[in-house]
């Protein structure tokens, strides 16, 4: 510091030529603008500095780079279905509360406390309806998220471990949806519940056989953890309440905020790299005020010089295009759960009764699958099968290395070659295996004294994982890629997660026997 | 005399750093088993299991008669008394009982037999018949979690 400078920290401050009576009265009436200018710390973002700084200087917009790559935007890139999911999941949180408010989780009084909800409550109807239909919407857009983020590579080069943080989201909204369908403690939520904890409890199907359940009981330990009893009751809906409104939720977001971090931290999104021109670096649309900051604090290339190829020039201020464009897609979202909200009624059933079931039973739709596999062997359609399949689905960015341009779908046309293939053949297999089961059943229709063991290991649903992991094997000893393999097993298990939804919702009536069409069920 | 010139193999600030962090992680460790330890029930909220069902007139021979609170049947054929529970043994929903007799669970479709053996489905093992005995007043108890063998009856 210069001695001059020394003098100026020094000085005295200026005192007002007022009273300090007629500041304060001044500070009053200036109390509104001073206040917003504490909050907001800058002027009206006009320049690219004042906007790199509007985001850089909000807690929740910092989450965002200052400049965004124009491809992020694009709606190939992500088809704005992570932004749907996080949207999707504040509703549920706003809704979620308000209805707490209400909600009583005790076994005598929860039903009619959802009734209350729906018939007396203020609005109630309406959050109860958007609650439902956001978690629906909610599951499947994480699912079409992941299957996005699977087929443009981008998880790839340093965000492998992205990836998995998305599966155990995944895993995560799920759990909330379990959780969430017991509260209602109607017919649906009880039987669903009562399926769920016996699922827990199912690995007794493997160590029955083997004979060590009095010594090692993981199945017992697992379904006594859930529902605190032996059996679906006051215990249970207490654990599935505490899970429902505050473990899960506030994991999801501490997830998902790691999730979004990682991205900033990534480089923003995965998209396919620009040529490096050959031409001297120019300087970027903002050159203008370039020389106030260097481009290192503030654009997602790294080293002090912004220009990396034309990656700046594709480049635009977060603020306010792309927080535009992220508002538009969540008031999109929003609008579309207030819609449905306001024209379809969520369910409930009758109140529950541990007596009778209902005839068919069905899970929700992102669990039809499970109950079709379930329907094969408990403990493989609802412990094994499940396990393998998110495993395999955490593990692919690390079994698959291949240096792969990020960004572009399929990895080009011979991704979408096999993935076309991959699509056809289970198509055709598992109709095919599905028919074939309905028709000729399966071991114990044939050898009536079969032993469990068998069973429990072939059945349609360990047929059809091996099956496709036969396939994906050939597809990588084929094409000699592991990426085409990876887009072979996840297309297998894709197509195949649709046909047997499909099938479970509209071939399975009672009994889960077979019918073409819902309408042929018996009346009674 | 290890000097400067011949290091201790693991230099005590090493030494010192390593047992910080590794007491670290065990009292971590210990603190969540504790934490875990908690929502694993001591006891178990039951009720209980022995259920007076009445004087044996009331199951006439040849009979099945519907329990359906207990999610049992009650059969009294030449031998004697049986209870069969409709618990399904597959994932615990309750099997219907067809007028053949024979039961079939709404839930993945599993069929048992008459006696209760599994024919279809998936279900890993048979109905589960329930124990049956006389109380000192002569009514009839049954225990819905005691299982005995599918020969045993009560004779009446
Ligand atoms: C609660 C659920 C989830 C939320 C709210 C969420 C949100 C987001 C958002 C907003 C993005 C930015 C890009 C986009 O919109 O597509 C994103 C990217 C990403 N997500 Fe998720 N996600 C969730 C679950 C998942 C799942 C299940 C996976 C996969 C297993 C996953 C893996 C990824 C990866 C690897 C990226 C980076 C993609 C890229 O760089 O292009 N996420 N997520
Ligand atoms: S619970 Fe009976 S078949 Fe699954």
């Amino acid at each position: 510091m210069s001695a001059e400078e020394t003098a100026k920290v020094h000085e005295e401050p200026p005192r007002p030529a007022r009273g300090a009576i007629s500041a304060y009265f001044h500070n009053l009436i200036d109390l509104p603008w001073n206040v917003r200018d504490s909050i907001i710390r800058h002027g009206a973002p006009t320049s690219d500095r004042a906007k790199s700084q509007a985001v850089n200087q909000n807690f929740f917009l910092h989450i965002l780079s200052a400049r965004i790559h124009i491809t992020s935007l694009k709606f190939w890139t992500t088809m704005g279905l992570g932004v749907i999911s996080l949207m999707l999941f504040l509703l549920l949180v706003i809704t979620g509360v308000l209805l707490m408010v209400y909600y009583k989780p005790s076994i005598n009084q929860a039903y009619d406390s959802i009734k209350d909800i729906v018939f007396v409550v203020p609005t109630g109807r309406f959050m109860r309806n958007i609650h439902r239909w956001a978690a629906h919407g909610m599951v499947a857009c994480v699912i079409l998220h992941m299957a996005r983020v699977f087929y443009t590579s981008a998880y790839k080069r340093g965000r492998e471990f992205n990836w998995v943080m998305g599966m155990v989201l995944f895993v995560i909204t799920l759990g909330l949806s379990f959780t969430g369908y017991l509260l209602p403690w109607d017919q649906l939520a009880y039987w669903a519940i009562t399926i769920g904890a016996n699922i827990a409890q199912s690995p007794r199907e493997l160590t029955d056989a083997l004979g060590v359940t009095a010594i090692f009981d993981v199945g017992g330990f697992q379904k006594e953890l859930l529902l605190g009893a032996h059996y679906v009751g006051q215990e249970a809906l207490i654990r599935f309440y505490v899970l429902h409104v505050m473990v899960l939720p506030l994991a999801a977001a501490l997830i998902i905020g790691a999730h979004f971090w990682r991205i900033r931290k990534d480089g923003g999104l995965a998209r396919p790299e620009e040529p490096v021109p050959s031409h001297p670096p120019a300087l970027g649309p903002s050159g203008k005020d370039g020389g106030t900051k260097t481009w290192g604090l503030m654009a997602v290339v790294k080293g002090k010089t912004g220009n990396v190829g034309d990656e700046m020039a594709n480049t635009i201020p977060a603020y306010p295009g792309a927080l535009f464009a992220l508002a538009a897609v969540a008031m999109a979202a929003t609008a579309a759960m207030l819609m449905l909200g306001y024209y379809f009624d969520a369910p409930l059933t009758e109140i529950a009764n541990p007596a009778v079931p209902e005839n068919p039973a069905k899970a929700p739709w992102y669990f039809l699958g499970l109950q079709e596999m379930v329907s094969y062997s408990a403990f493989m359609g609802g412990v094994g099968i499940p396990a393998i399949v998110v495993l395999g689905l955490a593990l692919i960015p690390y079994l698959d290395r291949e240096e792969e341009e990020p960004g572009i779908w399929f990895s080009g046309p011979r991704g979408r070659k096999v993935a076309l293939a991959s699509a056809v053949f289970t198509t055709v297999f598992t109709i095919g295996l599905l028919a074939f089961t309905v028709k000729f059943g399966w071991l114990r229709n044939w050898y009536p004294d079969i032993d469990q063991i068998m069973i429990t290991f072939f059945n349609p649903g360990t047929l059809i994982v091996a099956v496709f992991a036969l396939w994906s094997i050939v597809s990588v000893k084929l094409t000699n890629s592991t990426r085409m393999g990876a887009i072979a097993l996840f297309t297998c298990f894709f197509v195949a997660f649709i046909i047997l939804t499909y099938f479970a919702l509209v071939h399975r009536g009672p009994n889960w026997d077979f019918y073409w069409l819902p309408s042929q069920w018996p009346t009674h | 005399m290890p000097g400067r010139l011949e290091p201790e193999p693991l230099p005590r600030r090493d030494f010192l750093g390593l047992s910080a962090i590794w007491s670290a992680i065990l009292a971590f460790v210990a603190a969540a088993l504790g934490a875990v330890r908690l929502p694993m029930p001591a006891v178990f909220p039951e009720s209980n299991s022995r259920v007076k069902l009445g004087h044996a007139e009331r199951f006439p021979r040849g009979s099945a008669t519907h329990l359906s609170d207990l999610r049992i049947w009650v059969y009294h054929d030449a031998a004697g008394l049986y209870a069969l529970s409709s618990v399904c043994t597959h994932l615990g929903c309750v099997a219907g009982r067809s007028k053949d007799g024979t039961f079939k669970c709404p839930c993945h479709g599993s069929v048992f037999d008459v006696a209760g053996k599994v024919v279809a489905g998936p279900a890993p093992k048979r109905l589960n018949p329930l124990e049956l005995s006389l109380a000192p007043d002569g009514q009839i108890v049954v225990d819905t979690r005691r299982f005995t063998g599918a020969e045993s009856r009560l004779k009446v």
